[in-house]
């Protein structure tokens, strides 16, 4: 009947398993942040934190049973951030490229 | 009701409820409209009374109106007060949210309650930023540039500074409002491409609100806590950076110029279709140019900081970015004039705005790019060349527009004409005014006259009483229609429910509109611009 | 003057139908759209704070590491382990919204808001904590930093620490007003099994709350503890 999110029941089971996912991703990145990995100790706990930050959105905000609009507005959303944090570190990080004269 | 018989309903949104406690409380866009109108009024007059003070002082080229610091206060004052309190708001505040329930089919926004709380938003910030303007006054700039806003200024930052965010929030809440009434509220019938191209225009301003105001937000919340907390962040001799502070004041900052410039695009699509009697040329890239400038929009910031110490890569890219944005406004340009191409013109008052829109958006919008092309600003920047294009298509073009608009449905938001040769004459009067005002500013920038100085050399006294001397004549172009439509609201002629004979679901419903805008809601079945003729019942 | 067919009025609506809406199902979705358009300003806010974290751990990427790992780690884990719990039940309240269990609403928020509240109890000793160490920039205090050629940058990581823990708490307290709000429209009969958009809605900010401290976590407590044991 109607695609709206908020009459697709989830079953508790379902959140059960996510709040476990997301304790043992903590578990994970507390154990990794302890490690040296040079610059693989950033890339890991990251990805831990962007996997968990979908699970959240995917099944606790019930995005995974919404409509396209929905995802559109949370990609539009995180892409706008992404924007700024690449335009702004495009400059910061290329401050040594080119020099006038 | 045919519109053979023109008269005013004896019930209508404006009689429906006469107390104060119902405007004050309304929930009513129309009546949040209004609100809205009576505030920007006032502000753009206070803008105004600064933008005097600031163009006596520089008749002479001694500083000797003003002292320094009352200087750097009046034109401070000046741009806040009109970008955050004018410009941004005004617009979408007074004629978005008048009309888009009515374009759409609608019988309000998606969210009334959060409207009037849009508006008392506005309304409390306004009181910290003018409580800011007696305890102390703002010397910072608009721009709030660091570290001399969050250390070394001794004037009222914070106040000025907790105005403009609470403010923010308006904007962020209007634009919230939009986005879901024309996704969700759309009359049957009323698909995408069949939407005035106003509410398209509203739509991209909504997004470019929704994304880009909450940086301003926190670069504010960031700058407070710098000043009254100290935290060292912006600040150099503790380590921060204030290059950091204009990559985020200028990534809501530029974008902020497109909200303010899409709405009054979006007006002008709609005069020049009334007025050519012909359909806009290609809506459809009109519509999707809207979107592309406030996507592209966001990705030129730094070409305000091409001095600043940005990196030259940087530079480069934000320059190439600056070029391509304006290729969607251009696209605008060439449809409107495409539009009225063979088109059964006539020369009314809105027409005339509209007209004059476009000449005077095409000449700002062009010295924009030579301000993109990062040798050139070099030169340019910070010089009155700078102030001249702003002003340009801030002035131009969103001011004309709102004119033009405020022209073009004042019937129908009132149910009376004003007098039209006080309104050709005042039209005469902006136009002739703002471009003596400010022609002379490229020049002098040109010539190397630097922003934000009270005394220059005396080579510049003639431009820059010519500017004055502009400045005199477009205020009085201003204040004229204060006079014509209050006059209107007692002796203006009855209009009729569509007095120009214009497509648009706005022009089928009385004059004043029912609270609930549509006894019965419509069911569109036609395209937005069905003129030469439209449809018998498309339009009354 | 005609408009086109009239759409009939059902004279049968829900009561807490608005007037401007023509049912049920476009006032829960318009609801539900404005929430996460709010939730991306959100998005935007923090994203800024965000900003000015990168930018000065790119340019002090040592300071930063050293300051960060002089914060104690439990703590900060162990808010992190009650957030996710409380987004657990947030969702289960929900639930019980979806299956019109009305106790079992109440129960669910009356939890997350406790365990909300024992968040910033925590976060407020962590607090304490800083001043103890001397570790607050600004206000007047003074700030030693052990290693003292890092003070100055250390200063920064301090500043915009605060800032981010700062407003992710006061995103807290306004969470447990809105929870608060919920409790009292689900005892006093608002909320129905025919009208539940509003725990939806306030458990979607919950739950966006609960995401930024996931990413808070990781950016602020565990930039050098591989290099610093500290």
């Amino acid at each position: 009947m109607s695609e709206n999110s908020i009459h697709h029941i989830v079953p508790k089971s379902t959140y059960y398993l996510i709040f476990l996912a997301l304790m043992v991703g903590t578990a994970i990145t507390w154990w990794v942040a302890t490690i040296d990995l040079g610059p693989m100790n950033n890339v890991i706990m990251l990805t831990i934190a962007v996997t968990k930050a979908t699970l959240v959105v995917l099944f606790f905000m019930h995005v995974k049973y919404s409509n396209h609009l929905t995802w559109a507005v949370i990609a539009g959303g995180v892409f706008w951030l992404l924007i700024m944090l690449a335009l702004t570190m495009n400059d910061y990080l290329t401050r040594a490229f080119l020099h006038y004269g | 009701m045919s519109s053979s018989t023109v008269s005013i309903p004896s019930t209508h949104y404006l009689n429906n409820g006469t107390t104060l406690k119902s405007w004050l409380l309304t929930k009513d866009h129309k009546r949040i409209g209004l609100l809205y109108l009576a505030a920007v009024t006032f502000f753009f007059m206070l803008g105004g009374a600064f933008a005097v003070a600031i163009r006596l002082e520089l008749v002479t080229p001694a500083g000797d109106l003003l002292s320094d610091a009352n200087y750097n206060k009046a034109f401070t004052l000046h741009g806040v007060i009109m970008v955050f309190f004018f410009l941004i708001p005004a617009i979408p505040s007074v004629l978005g949210n008048f009309l888009i329930p009515l374009m759409i089919g609608a019988k309000d926004l998606a969210f009334p309650k959060l409207n009037l709380l849009s508006f008392y938003i506005y309304f409390v910030g306004s009181l910290f930023t003018m409580y800011a303007m007696v305890s102390g006054g703002l010397d910072t700039g608009w721009t709030f540039y660091t570290p001399f806003s969050t250390v070394a200024s001794t004037t009222a930052v914070v106040p000025a500074a907790l105005g403009i965010f609470i403010n923010g929030f308006s904007g962020i809440l209007t634009g919230l409002n939009f986005i879901v009434t024309i996704h969700r509220m759309r009359a049957p019938g009323m698909t995408w491409f069949r939407l005035p191209l106003f509410v398209w225009s509203h739509y991209a301003t909504s997004l470019i609100q929704v994304l880009g105001t909450p940086v301003l937000a926190i670069t504010i919340v960031l700058v407070a806590a710098e000043r009254i907390f100290g935290f060292g962040l912006f600040n150099p001799a503790v380590g921060g950076d204030p290059v950091l502070f204009q990559h985020l004041f200028w990534f809501y900052s530029h974008p902020a110029v497109y909200i303010m410039i899409l709405p009054a695009m979006g007006i002008v699509s709609e005069l020049i279709a009334a007025f050519s009697r012909k359909q806009v040329f290609g809506y459809g890239f009109v519509a999707f140019a809207s979107i592309g400038i406030a996507v592209i929009g966001f990705l030129v910031w730094g070409h305000h900081m091409f001095v600043s110490g940005e990196s030259v890569y940087a530079a480069l890219v934000f320059s190439f970015l600056s070029f391509l944005v304006a290729i969607p406004s251009a696209v605008k340009v060439f449809n409107w004039t495409a539009t009225m191409y063979k088109g059964s013109l006539s020369w009314e008052i809105p027409m005339l705005y509209a007209v004059g829109f476009i000449g005077l958006f095409a000449i700002g919008g062009l010295t924009g790019l030579f301000l993109a092309s990062i040798g050139l600003d070099v030169h340019l920047t910070d010089t009155y060349f700078i102030i001249a294009h702003f002003h340009y298509v801030m002035v131009g073009g969103t001011i004309m527009a709102y004119l033009g608009g405020l022209h073009f449905w004042w019937p129908k938001i009132t149910g009376r004409m004003y007098n039209r040769t006080l309104g050709k004459f005042s039209a005469a009067l902006v136009f002739v005014g703002f471009n003596l005002t400010f022609f002379p500013q490229f020049v002098l920038g040109y010539l190397g006259m630097p922003r934000r100085y009270h005394a220059y050399p005396d080579e510049f006294q003639v431009l820059n009483v010519l500017s004055s001397a502009g400045a005199s004549v477009l205020a009085v172009g201003y204040l004229l229609p204060l006079f014509y439509f209050a006059l209107s609201l007692k002796y203006g002629e009855i209009a009729g429910d569509n007095p120009w004979g214009a497509v648009g679901l706005e022009w089928n419903t009385t004059s004043p509109p029912p609270t609930e805008n549509f006894p019965v809601t419509p069911v569109v079945t036609w395209d937005a611009y069905e003129y030469p003729t439209p449809v018998e019942g498309h339009v009354v | 003057m005609s408009n086109g067919a009239a759409v009939a009025h059902d004279p049968h609506h829900n009561p807490n139908l608005a007037h401007h809406f023509e049912s049920m199902e476009q006032q829960t979705e318009a609801s539900i759209l404005g929430m996460w358009v709010f939730l991306v300003t959100e998005i935007l806010f923090f994203g800024g704070a965000l900003m000015a974290y990168m930018v000065y751990r790119s340019q002090y990427p040592d300071a930063f590491a050293l300051a960060s790992s002089h914060i104690a780690i439990l703590p900060g884990a162990i808010n992190t382990a009650v957030l996710i719990l409380s987004s657990l039940t947030m969702a289960l309240a929900v639930h019980a919204a979806q299956t019109g269990e009305r106790t079992k609403i109440m129960f669910f928020i009356v939890i997350t808001m406790i365990l909300g509240a024992a968040f910033l109890g925590i976060k407020a000793y962590e607090y304490y904590e800083k001043y103890e160490e001397h570790f607050i920039p600004g206000m007047g205090l003074q700030f030693i930093f052990p290693e003292p050629e890092y003070q100055q940058n250390a200063q920064i990581f301090f500043s915009i620490y605060f800032v981010l823990t700062g407003l992710h708490a006061l995103h807290m307290i306004i969470g447990l007003g809105i929870m608060t709000w919920m409790f009292i429209w689900v005892k006093n009969g608002t909320i129905t099994s025919e009208y539940f958009a509003p725990i939806e809605i306030s458990g979607l900010y919950w739950h966006f709350v609960d995401i930024v401290w996931i990413f808070l976590f990781p950016l602020l407590y565990l930039i050098g503890r591989h290099v610093h044991h500290v």
